[in-house]
Parts: structure tokens; sequence; C-alpha cells
């Protein structure tokens, strides 16, 4: 059996392999820094699949389970990146308290938006979320006393977690500190699945697959929409507190629409209709943007043709690709 | 203090008309094809390349001619390569699409012409001041008002009395009923797409002469453009007119209070008008919500 039709299998999932994909993508993750270093990479870069994965799987919340798309995730994202930044920064040197707040800061800036943007549909609901995105790129952006404007947020550290009897070194071990974003990423993994099982997440599908439908069942359609935004948004944070830990950098870049797309293609790339599809999506967008740029001047153009093609020849994604294959 | 109101006023309307050029090209297509063109602001870069590159041989005024209307042969054949491809799809690939296109097409301006600012040159009658007390106001600025003017009034007629422009406008409404009265639906949108690149096309020239050119000279005016739709209401070109202008002068007016506010008042303009009238100020039932 080749490695694709064995993917294909597991993507596919026969009643006796259901748990197969989820054991073999937790095991990747799990020896991640054994085998990464020996193909070439760094830690870093996995740890920067997690992240990316994370942000594009919160994304998929909507676009994928929800059916509306928004185009403004890098706002919410880059906001979970300042608020664990001035954290670290301005009011304590601790970690999970950076987190907290970092998720905090993105996510309840999606719930305060929401109400605003969920009455749209289709191309004008991407609009009006590019739209306020950009709101919060400009207040990062000008707001030059706090957040350090264009050259971005520096001058803050994470620092080593303390569990009180033992203190674990993620400041200076990449290592140690690549199994702590493995671990905020599995619990809002197994959250976003949990959510997807729930009652409230099967009425998202129901929305996505006919919104009539279900208005006519008596769902309030908006207030989902919304409370899904809302879910999202945290977890986008919550990728973005974790990004800032990672470079000890807040960029207001980080919040510009252009990362927003790249988000989206992440996520279209994998496969938008699959729980793991962007995960997938963000790893290999990771890795070509790492290759082009140091490979070459002209990687924007590498990349605006890897949306190009996703588009135009795999609107499906690999998951989805991979699952066709099998079906034929 | 007189002189500084009416020197933010006049920047205000002058950036405004470049947000109405831009944002009623992207109107056209968003209206007619449900696509949101990321790329315009490239195109509108490419115009301004354009007449850098024709300029020397057949001067200002020919550029003015011949910029846009290369713009809008290139968007002619994008739309026929690429973005029809994506009309019957979910609205994702279409701004996947677009987007791409973007990345791709500034790349290539920064390829082709380098990452530095380049001038290009307009006629000396243009570059004089009005007077000594007006010293802010050249002539360039009132011909580009001008040239603006013209070009929306050219617009507008064109899609209200000419053939194209009626089907453009019905197709607006109502595309698939168009296309069963025999109208060549697919031929109709390349030529919408057409017509919106050649506005940024012009917009680039214009610019052009003022600013001079860079690879992402476009990218600074898109998303104001976009605020402009929003603002004056998706669906409705007098909206998208009324927007790009109020959002143009708002921001110069707050440029002489509190400049670091002078972008964040756009968006301050948008989430009021989201607020009190969520079909923007001019929208049109039901486009809005479908």
């Amino acid at each position: 059996m080749s490695g694709a039709t064995f993917i294909a299998t597991l993507a596919r999932r026969p009643a006796e392999f259901r748990y197969l994909p989820h054991v073999a993508i937790w095991l990747v993750l799990l020896t991640l820094p054994l085998w990464l270093p020996l193909l070439g990479g760094y830690t870093a870069l996995g740890a920067r699949v997690l992240v990316m994965g994370l942000v594009a799987m919160s994304l998929n919340l909507l676009l994928g389970f929800t059916g509306v798309m928004s185009f403004g995730h890098a706002a919410y994202f880059g906001l979970g990146a300042y608020g664990a930044g001035l954290t670290l920064k301005f009011v304590a040197a601790s970690t999970p308290l950076a987190v907290v707040a970092g998720t905090l800061l993105g996510g309840l800036a999606g719930t305060l938006f929401g109400p605003l943007i969920v009455r749209r549909r289709g191309v004008y609901f991407a609009m009006v979320t590019i739209a306020f995105g950009q709101i919060c790129y400009y207040i990062a952006y000008s707001w030059n006393d706090l957040t350090g404007g264009f050259d971005g947020l520096r001058g803050f550290a994470r620092a080593p977690l303390d569990l009180g009897f033992a203190t674990i070194d993620i400041q200076n071990d990449g290592t140690l500190f690549y199994f702590f974003l493995l671990f905020l990423f599995a619990i809002a993994v197994g959250l976003m699945g949990l959510i997807l099982r729930s009652p409230f997440g099967r009425t998202l599908i129901a929305i996505r697959e006919n919104e009539r439908r279900a208005r006519f069942l008596g769902i309030p359609v908006e207030r989902h929409i919304w409370m899904s935004f809302s879910l999202s948004t945290f977890f986008a944070a919550l990728a973005g507190s974790m990004y800032a830990l990672l470079n000890n950098f807040a960029d207001p870049l980080s919040l510009h629409y252009t990362l927003s797309g790249e988000i989206v293609i992440m996520t279209v790339l994998g496969g938008m209709r699959s729980f793991w599809g962007p995960l997938l999506g963000a790893a290999v967008f990771v890795v070509v943007q790492d290759y082009a740029s140091s490979m070459t001047q002209n990687w924007m153009s590498i990349l605006g043709l890897v949306f190009v093609l996703a588009v135009l020849f795999f609107p499906r994604g690999l998951v989805g690709m991979l699952q066709r294959r099998e079906a034929k | 203090m007189l002189q500084l109101i009416l020197y933010n006023v006049t920047n205000g309307l002058i950036t405004g008309a470049f947000y109405v050029l831009l944002a009623l090209g992207l109107s056209l297509i968003l209206n007619l094809s449900g696509v949101i063109n990321f790329a315009h602001g490239n195109f509108l870069a490419l115009g301004g390349y354009v007449a850098f590159v024709v300029s020397p041989h057949i001067g200002f005024w020919g550029a003015l001619l011949v910029a846009p209307a290369a713009t809008a042969g290139l968007g002619f054949v994008v739309e026929r390569l690429m973005i029809r491809r994506v009309y019957n799809r979910d609205p994702v690939y279409s701004l996947l699409l677009t987007f791409g296109l973007a990345f791709i097409l500034q790349d290539m301006c920064r390829f082709i012409w380098g990452p530095n600012g380049l001038p290009l040159g307009i006629p000396d009658s243009l570059s004089q001041p009005l007077s000594s007390a007006l010293f802010f106001i050249t002539y360039y600025r009132i011909f580009m008002a001008v040239v603006v003017v013209v070009a929306v009034i050219a617009l507008f007629a064109f899609l209200r009395y000419t053939r194209v422009g009626m089907r453009i406008r019905a197709g607006t409404l109502d595309l698939d009923t168009v296309a069963a009265l025999g109208v060549n639906v697919r031929l109709l949108r390349a030529v919408n797409f057409g017509v919106g690149c050649l506005l940024a096309g012009l917009a680039g020239v214009l610019a052009a002469g003022q600013i001079g050119l860079n690879p992402n000279m476009g990218d600074d005016l898109l998303m104001p453009s976009f605020i402009a739709i929003i603002v004056g209401g998706v669906g409705s070109l007098t909206g998208t007119l009324f927007g790009g202008l109020l959002i143009g002068v708002a921001s110069a007016l707050t440029t002489m209070v509190y400049p670091a506010a002078s972008e964040a008042v756009i968006y301050v303009i948008m989430a009021l008008v989201l607020l009190l009238k969520p079909r923007g100020l001019f929208g049109q039932e039901g486009l809005l919500s479908s």
C-alpha cells in the first residue's frame, strides 16, 4: 500500500479505522522535534505550523462548518499577539497570564464586532470582516507609544513556567517550548472537537447547508453565527498569543488583511470541509513560504501562484483530493 | 487658518476622487460578477507604470489615453483566463484568486521596475501653482479633479445611454433574465471587468503624476475604496461616488485636528453607517443581505 493510498484510507475513515487519522496526527505532532531536524527543518518551524494550523482551524469553524467567510481573522490573531506581548512587557512576566490576556483581548474584540457583521452573507460578510480587521491594524499601527507602531512591539520575552514544585524553562529550550505550544494546541483543538460534536455544532452545520430551512426550524441564525464568530476569534487570539511567545515580538502586519488572506488559503488548501485539513494546509503553506523566501526574492509570486493554482485546480483541498482519489 | 482649511479640503477632495475612481471600478465588478477584486490596486499601479513606459514616446497626454486602455485590455484578458472560472463557485474562491493575482502583479512590477519610487513627468503647464496665495493648489490638482469628474460623468452616461451599459445595469439586477434574452453574458462580464480596470488605470496615471510610482502605490487606496462601497451601500454606484467623497473629505478634515486619526475616522464612519443604516447610505433592498 503506497503512502498516499494509506492516508486516503485513513481520510475515508472506514469504521474500524475511525480513530486512526487522529492517532496518526497526534503521533506526528508529538514526535516532531525528533524527526524534523533530520529533514532539514528546525523546531521553530514546527512551532509555526502549530500556530498557523490553529488559527486556520479556528477560521474553519466559520468557513467550513458555519458556511460564512471571514477575511479578517488576522485581526484577532494579531490582537492576541499584542495582548500577550503587552502583558509580558507591562503587567507581569508570566507566560500563562499573557496567553489568557491575549486570548481575551482578541476574543472580546471579535465578540464586540460580531453583531455588526453577522447580518451579511457571502462576499459582503467578507468585506465587512476585512474592514473591521483593518480597524485593529490601524490602531496597532498608529498607537506608537503603546504598540511601537510600524516597528512592532519589542522588549518582552516569554517567561519560564513556574509550577510551584518545578520550573520548566520554555524560555531557552526550544523543544520544551514546542511541547508547551502543543499542550495549548491540544486543549484548543479538543474544545473545537467538542463544540462541533455538540448540538450547537450540528446546528451550525445545518445553517451552512440550508440557512433558510434552519430559520424555518426556529433556529436563531444570526445569534448562532455570532456565537460561532465569537468562539472562532477566541481560538484565533489564542493562536496569536502563542505566536507572540514564539517570536518574542508582535508585529502590526500580523493584523493586516494580507495575513487574513493567507489564513484563508491555508484552510482552503488543506480542505475546508475537514477537521484536520487546515492544519495540513498550514503545514504546506508555512514550509513553502519558508523555503521560497530563503531561495528567491520573488517569493511573493510563488505564494500568489499557490493561491491561483489552489483555486483553479485543487478547490477541494488536499484532504478532499485524497478522499476523491480513494472513492474512484 | 482659512488657507489651512482650504488646503485640507482640496486634499480631501483629491484623495476622495481617487477613492471614487477605484471604488467605482470595484463596485461595477462586484455588482455584476459578485467578485471583490483584490488586485484592483495593482491594476492602478500597472496603469501608472504603462504611462511611465509610453510617455517618453507619446507624451503625457498620449499616455493618459493609452495607459488606461492598456489596463482595460489586461483586465479583459485576466477575466477571460482566470476570473470567469470561479463565477459559479463559493465566493471564497474568487477572493483567493484575486488575492493571489494581487501578489503576482505586485511582485511583477517590483521585478520589472524595481522596488524604488519612479517619477512620472507631467507637462510644465500643469505643474505651476494657481497663484502665490493659493500656492498649494497646482494646475495639476485642478486637472485631476476635472478628469475625475469627466470620467465619472462619462461612466454614468455609458451605463445609462449605451446598449452595453444598459445591459450591465440590467445584469446587476438579474443576470439570468438578461442571459435568457440572448445577451452574451460571458462577454458582458469581461467587458465590465475591463471597464472597471480602465478606471483603475486612469487613477494610476493621475496618481503617478502627483506622487510618483511604486509597486504598492495602490495598496493604501484599496481599503478606503472598500469602505467607500460599504458606506455608500453595496449595489449603488451613486452611493459609491458619495461614499468615496465623504470619507476623503472626512479624513482630510481630521488631519487638521488630530493627524493620527485620519485613517481611523474612515473606519468610524463605516461602523456608524453599519450600526445606523446597515445597508449603507444608498443601499438597495435585498442586495446587501443576499
